[in-house]
């Protein structure tokens, strides 16, 4: 495992270089916002980069909250499977379709749906115990740095294309944002939170954040269909050497955050077992302490000074 | 053992009866948003069609604000005394004590808006033009929202360094759309262009969504140290 690290690394620096030619040079100039708009092979791969690990986010800690008892785990695992049943079936009733938005196929639901138990049973496999809060830090970090990444090269573009830096009604816009602020306020609580309990309460936050998203959605789409906004068109068709140059990127991107979050996972892992490799030592030499002047028998007891 | 909400309601007159006493989060939290009511009006001096259409955002502001200073002592009070350890070993439901907190939050901070509202009338001229009748939900429904995951939040926070500043770091960003939602309404009703309904069912969902959310996760936060 620790040799593959630097050879992965290597490939990533490559495919990120060849993701960079390609959206550079060989890519097609946009009509209308001629050499602009190649920002977005760094802006639009960086968002859904950061939404995925944010996602994950979200599953382990709803996992991580459930395995503290066995009767909440197999009840979520059953829901969740639920889930991912009613949501493959779902969308391709005839009453449910016809709820969906236009341009939205029912597969592509389903499948988005799908990922849920998906991600959660693999999650649930491959990152048993105290594994699930070490990801759940890893991805929040990771995906906050992506996050900043689509705000800072947001404004960038809009401010030639549409003429203002940012526009406060837009859905996605302010959805990113608050996000993004979420996030920000987990790593906050992680940081600030000493207790032995850290990993629930910052899993509780996690699961407050994913509920807030749907209806800061939902709320900035009722208030911009109120008060339009100079915002991109979202039915615009792409063309395909440009669509293809961005799944490069997109790749190319979730290679580097893979990277990034394995060498996350391996520090804060190790950081985990020096602290308890000290507690540990400290216990045993207060242990020896205490019998050595004689004293009470309690093994928390201080060792004297 | 007493049934749950006996001991919501004894928690919640041992909260009052504190509260009458020592008037302390009420005191504080009255002068502070009267300060900020002093400092908006010095710095924005508009006129009534203006005001219309900023003051939604003042007043939910300055409530937001001053419910954090409330907000803040509420289970601060119970660690004298090992109070909260005491409550913990106890049988009684979590919840039951979740409850009791956040009605007697909910009673403070509505208090608040009811002294403090007829003083942005004055100091704004206001009128509104929709229908005024429906500022009450939306008040209603914007403070529960405020008050039940603040309450959720300030027991979070408990467990943290630098207590009293994490609570807004956690509180305003998972707020957001509630706040949006009572700006948005009570600015709707202000200017009456348009009706607030959506902005009340907005609230009334976030609302379910988040007590829901609360009863169910606040045993966890509770039992954690």
């Amino acid at each position: 495992m620790k040799r593959a690290f630097p050879i992965l690394a290597v490939l990533t620096a490559l495919f990120l270089a060849y993701a960079l030619y390609e959206a550079l040079i060989v890519a097609p100039t946009d009509a209308l916002q001629g050499d602009v708009y190649r920002i977005i092979y760094y802006h639009v791969p960086s968002a859904w980069t950061a939404f995925l690990l944010f996602f994950i986010n979200f599953i382990a800690s709803v996992q991580y909250l459930a395995d503290a008892k066995p009767s909440t785990q197999r009840a979520a695992k059953w829901i969740v499977i639920a889930i991912g049943i009613v949501g493959a079936v779902a969308p391709f009733i005839p009453q449910v379709r016809q709820q969906l938005p236009a341009g939205l196929y029912p597969s592509s639901v389903a499948t988005t749906v799908l990922a849920i138990p998906v991600f959660y049973l693999l999650i649930g496999k491959f990152f048993p115990g105290q594994n699930l809060d070490v990801l759940a830090v890893t991805t929040a970090e990771v995906g906050v740095v992506f996050c900043t990444i689509v705000l800072v090269t947001g404004p960038i573009w809009a401010r030639p294309v549409w003429g203002i830096w940012w526009a406060p009604g837009d859905i996605r816009l302010t959805s990113t944002l608050v996000l993004w602020l979420i996030y920000v306020s987990y790593l906050v609580l992680r940081r600030f939170s000493d207790s032995a309990q850290t990993q629930k309460l910052a899993a509780v936050l996690a699961v407050f954040g994913a509920l807030d998203v749907p209806l800061v959605y939902f709320s900035i789409w009722f208030f911009r269909t109120q008060h339009p906004q100079p915002v991109i068109g979202g039915g615009g068709s792409m063309d395909p050497r440009m669509l293809h140059v961005l799944l490069i990127s997109w790749l190319a991107f979730l290679c580097f955050a893979f990277l990034v979050c394995w060498s996350r996972f391996r520090l804060e892992k190790l950081r985990r077992e020096v602290e308890e490799a000290y507690a540990l030592e400290s216990l045993a030499g207060a242990e020896d302490g205490a019998r050595q002047a004689g004293a009470t028998s309690l093994p928390l007891n201080r060792s004297p000074r | 053992m007493k049934s749950f909400w006996s001991i919501t309601l004894a928690t919640l007159t041992k909260d009052i009866r504190l509260e009458w006493r020592s008037k302390d989060a009420l005191n504080a939290m009255l002068f502070f948003s009267l300060l900020v009511v002093v400092i908006f009006v010095f710095s924005f001096d508009p006129l009534a069609e203006e005001s219309r259409h900023i003051v939604g955002g003042l007043v939910w502001v300055a409530f937001l604000f001053a419910a954090v200073v409330a907000l803040n002592q509420t289970w601060a009070r119970e660690l004298r005394n090992q109070v909260l350890d005491a409550y913990r070993v106890s049988p009684a439901s979590a919840n039951a004590l979740f409850l009791a907190k956040v009605l007697g939050n909910f009673i403070f901070v509505s208090l608040l808006e009811a002294l403090m509202t007829p003083l942005f009338i004055i100091f704004y001229n206001l009128r509104a033009l929709g229908p005024a009748w429906q500022l009450i939900p939306i008040g209603l429904l914007g403070t529960w929202a405020l008050v039940v995951n603040g309450t959720f939040f300030a027991a979070m926070s408990l467990r943290t360094r630098s207590r009293e500043l994490m609570l807004p770091l956690l509180l305003f960003p998972v707020s957001i759309p509630a706040v949006l939602g009572m700006v948005a309404g009570t600015t709707s009703i202000l200017t009456g262009e348009n009706p607030a309904h959506f902005w009340i069912v907005l609230l009334l969902t976030y609302d379910v969504v988040f007590t829901t959310a609360c009863l169910g996760l606040f045993e966890t936060v509770l039992q954690a140290e």
